[in-house]
């Protein structure tokens, strides 16, 4: 008889038969729920095919995700539920598809918010970044397109920015599923609890403006006090978004 | 009410800031994302890549070659399929056709089935299901990849880059240009993806006129035909191209017809300004062959076959039916046929083409095989086909083509089908998805009869012409 060693594959955590298994469109009774948000083409329908293993269409063109689609997998013993949302520039306007994705990460109250980047247009990128670092605390940064960065010369200094953003960075190829495991394993430890976030907030914005947001948000506060994106509801109120001052007069964000 | 209260404080503070909280808000994210991005990224060299697409953008989309590219592109796919479908086409016709069909014919005699049950199962449902298999597949399986593989390259956002400042001058949204783009694979698909346009006025021009982009149901209608009629007009080296230059001819025409509806509808239904947008083109991707390949197998060319399937076993069955029930001396669908064969001399087309897309309302795939069974049945040409509603055994285009000349077709026929086959109601799918997107019964009737009278207006305006002419 031979003895049976494990591989070094096999007995890595991330090995799929420890670690991740694709769970398709089997969703029901999940533990966390993890948003998909991003830019328009930037692979987030790429990453959300490696990790749940789905067939969904992917192409080459910014608008292709219109609807929101949902698939799941596990990991260490915990259900996943992932929600590949539109891609969007910005969570300021007011576009049927945009909405679907405001929506949901500040209503639909994921666990984690997975932030799909273009590595080679980070800079662009980083606006609807910070706008989804000033709804949400839990979230992992998504460094895409790692492959395509580093064929146009372009290095990025992960731990610099994920210092910089206040939450975790992992750089990904999903097209070849690089980086997929270390993404797993990430969104694990947000979802956990084991990694904090300190996300960052927007800094220079006059200081008269400032003031009023931090009024107006530790008055949303003190009167719920159990609201995590109060700041982003006074921004929005002080910008006179009608979807969200309608979500406060029917207390729709508050969390039961 | 604490909720008045944190919403009368936001109405005093947002009066003390006063005007530019948007501004000001926007260049703060827009500084931020400067400075993080400044710290952790740095560009070696030149990016020679990004000089590379921007060359090819520079072609691609430039004011002169623009279109003649994008004309090249469209009609090299469809001259590879018309060439490439031929042959597994014949082949597909023969296994099914001329020995899995006798085998059933002689198993169900064997067993001992009554002859309306093995005329119902065989003759209706099993032999529209091989046609729709025979006819269908082989163009499908080497268009869709093909389309699919100039959609990851990043291609498609170009196109509609050429486009965006016809649509603009039609008054309708630039953004068309990509559900428009969709339509050609799939309407429902095209106007599901108009929910990337933000004004409902323009979203509504861009569901109106989805159907005009010719879609999977109808590309193997239009090759077929132009393949009979039009590529045997000249000696048989040029028919491909011949064949694939009509077919590219409808396509631009359903594309004229877009911008002309869309112009015609933003001056009077739907008036408005238009609204201005940003369009990313993308980086161009070596697409990745063989998953292209497969996903666009599985993704596409099944689910249209399948769809295709579903709907042409109970088609084949109510052709069946009609071409066995009688009403006095004569069959249901004679009958009909007969009726309908006036108004449709009228059209330049006749009583079969009208009653195939009666029947064929639910998919506009099942149209040629429906054609086919019934101009056999009505004709009752001798040599093929075994009774009533029974289609025949065929292992050519060029036989195909002799019994619908047998079946008294004309090239004023063959064109004006494949007009009518661009101009007309939607198929019941995309009608439910319309309805399903606009919520309101007004536009989905506008959005289905539209273009059907369009339909009728230009047949009837060609056949008149055409019979002056010639």
């Amino acid at each position: 008889m031979q003895k049976v060693t494990k591989s070094a594959c096999e007995s890595c955590e991330h090995h799929n038969t420890l670690g991740l298994k694709k769970l398709g469109i089997n969703i029901e009774n999940n533990d966390y729920v993890v948003a998909l948000a991003g830019n328009p083409n930037t692979g987030k329908s790429t990453v959300f095919n490696a990790l749940t293993g789905l067939k969904q269409h992917t192409g080459n063109w910014p608008g292709k995700t219109v609807t929101r689609a949902e698939g799941g997998y596990s990991y260490s013993d915990k259900k996943y539920k992932l929600v590949d949302l539109p891609g969007t520039y910005s969570l300021l306007s007011t576009s049927q598809d945009e909405e679907v994705a405001r929506n949901f990460i500040l209503f639909g109250k994921p666990d984690v918010t997975l932030i799909v980047v273009d590595a080679s247009r980070l800079e662009r990128n980083l606006n609807l970044v910070l706008q989804i670092l000033e709804i949400t605390n839990k979230a992992v940064l998504c460094l895409n397109l790692m492959d395509e960065a580093k064929r146009m010369d372009i290095e990025i200094d992960e731990r610099t920015l994920a210092r910089d953003l206040g939450i975790p960075v992992v750089p990904t190829s999903a097209r070849s599923k690089e980086g997929i495991p270390e993404l797993i394993k990430t969104i694990h430890q947000v979802a956990t609890g084991e990694l904090k976030c300190k996300p960052h907030r927007i800094k220079n914005i006059p200081k008269h403006i400032n003031n009023a947001v931090e009024k107006l948000s530790s008055e949303i506060e003190k009167e719920y006090p159990t609201i995590p994106n109060s700041r982003w509801i006074a921004l929005r109120l002080l910008d006179g978004d009608e979807r969200i001052i309608e979500a406060v007069k029917t207390g729709e964000f508050i969390t039961e | 009410m604490k909720t008045n209260k944190i919403l009368n404080i936001s109405n005093d503070l947002r009066w003390q800031i006063g005007e530019g909280f948007h501004d000001k808000l926007t260049e703060g994210i827009y500084s931020d994302a400067a400075q993080i991005a400044q710290n952790s990224v740095h560009k070696k060299g030149q990016q020679k890549r990004f000089r590379f697409d921007r060359n090819l953008d520079k072609i691609v989309t430039s004011k002169i070659w623009g279109f003649p590219i994008m004309i090249f592109i469209l009609s090299f796919v469809l001259w590879l399929t018309i060439i490439g479908a031929n042959y597994p086409s014949g082949l597909l016709s023969e296994l099914l056709l001329q020995n899995i069909y006798p085998w059933l014919k002689s198993l169900a005699e064997s067993i001992g089935f009554p002859w309306w049950l093995s005329g119902f199962l065989l003759d209706g449902v099993y032999l529209a299901l091989a046609w729709v298999v025979a006819v269908m597949l082989p163009p499908m399986a080497i268009f869709f990849p093909l389309f699919t593989l100039l959609e990851d390259f990043g291609y498609l956002p170009r196109v509609a880059f050429n486009l965006d400042h016809l649509f603009k001058k039609s008054g309708a949204h630039g953004k068309q240009a990509l559900t428009m783009s969709m339509g050609f694979g799939c309407n429902a698909a095209g106007v599901i993806a108009t929910r990337i346009i933000d004004s409902p006025r323009e979203r509504l021009i861009a569901i109106i006129t989805n159907n005009f982009s010719l879609c999977n149901g109808r590309w193997p209608t239009q090759i077929l035909i132009a393949s009979i009629f039009i590529g045997t007009l000249v000696p048989a080296s040029f028919a491909g191209a011949l064949s694939a230059f009509s077919v590219i001819s409808i396509a631009l025409l359903g594309i004229f017809f877009t911008f002309l509806v869309s112009l015609i509808l933003s001056k009077t239904l739907l008036k408005g300004e238009v609204s201005s947008f940003t369009l990313e083109l993308p980086p161009y991707r070596p697409p990745r062959f063989w998953k292209t390949i497969y996903t666009s197998l599985i993704d596409r060319t099944l689910i249209v076959l399948w769809r295709a399937c579903v709907f042409a076993a109970p088609a084949g069955a109510v052709i069946w039916l009609i071409s066995n029930l009688t009403i006095g001396d004569a069959t249901v669908a004679n009958w009909l046929i007969v009726h309908l064969d006036g108004f449709g001399f009228i059209l330049g087309l006749n009583g079969v083409i009208l009653l195939a897309y009666i029947v064929a309302i639910p998919a506009n795939e099942i149209v040629i095989p429906t054609i086919l069974m019934l101009t056999v049945m009505s004709a009752s040409i001798a040599g093929v086909g075994a009774g009533n509603g029974v289609m025949f055994e065929i292992e050519s285009a060029t036989a195909t083509g002799e019994i619908l000349k047998a079946g008294g077709w004309t090239l004023l026929t063959a064109v004006n089908l494949m007009l009518f086959s661009l101009l007309h109601n939607p198929c019941s799918t995309t009608i439910y998805t319309i309805y399903k997107e606009t919520k309101s019964v007004k536009w989905t009737v506008v959005a289905s009869v539209l273009p059907l009278i369009l339909g009728f207006i230009v047949c009837f305006i060609v056949a008149q012409v055409w019979r002056i002419v010639i």
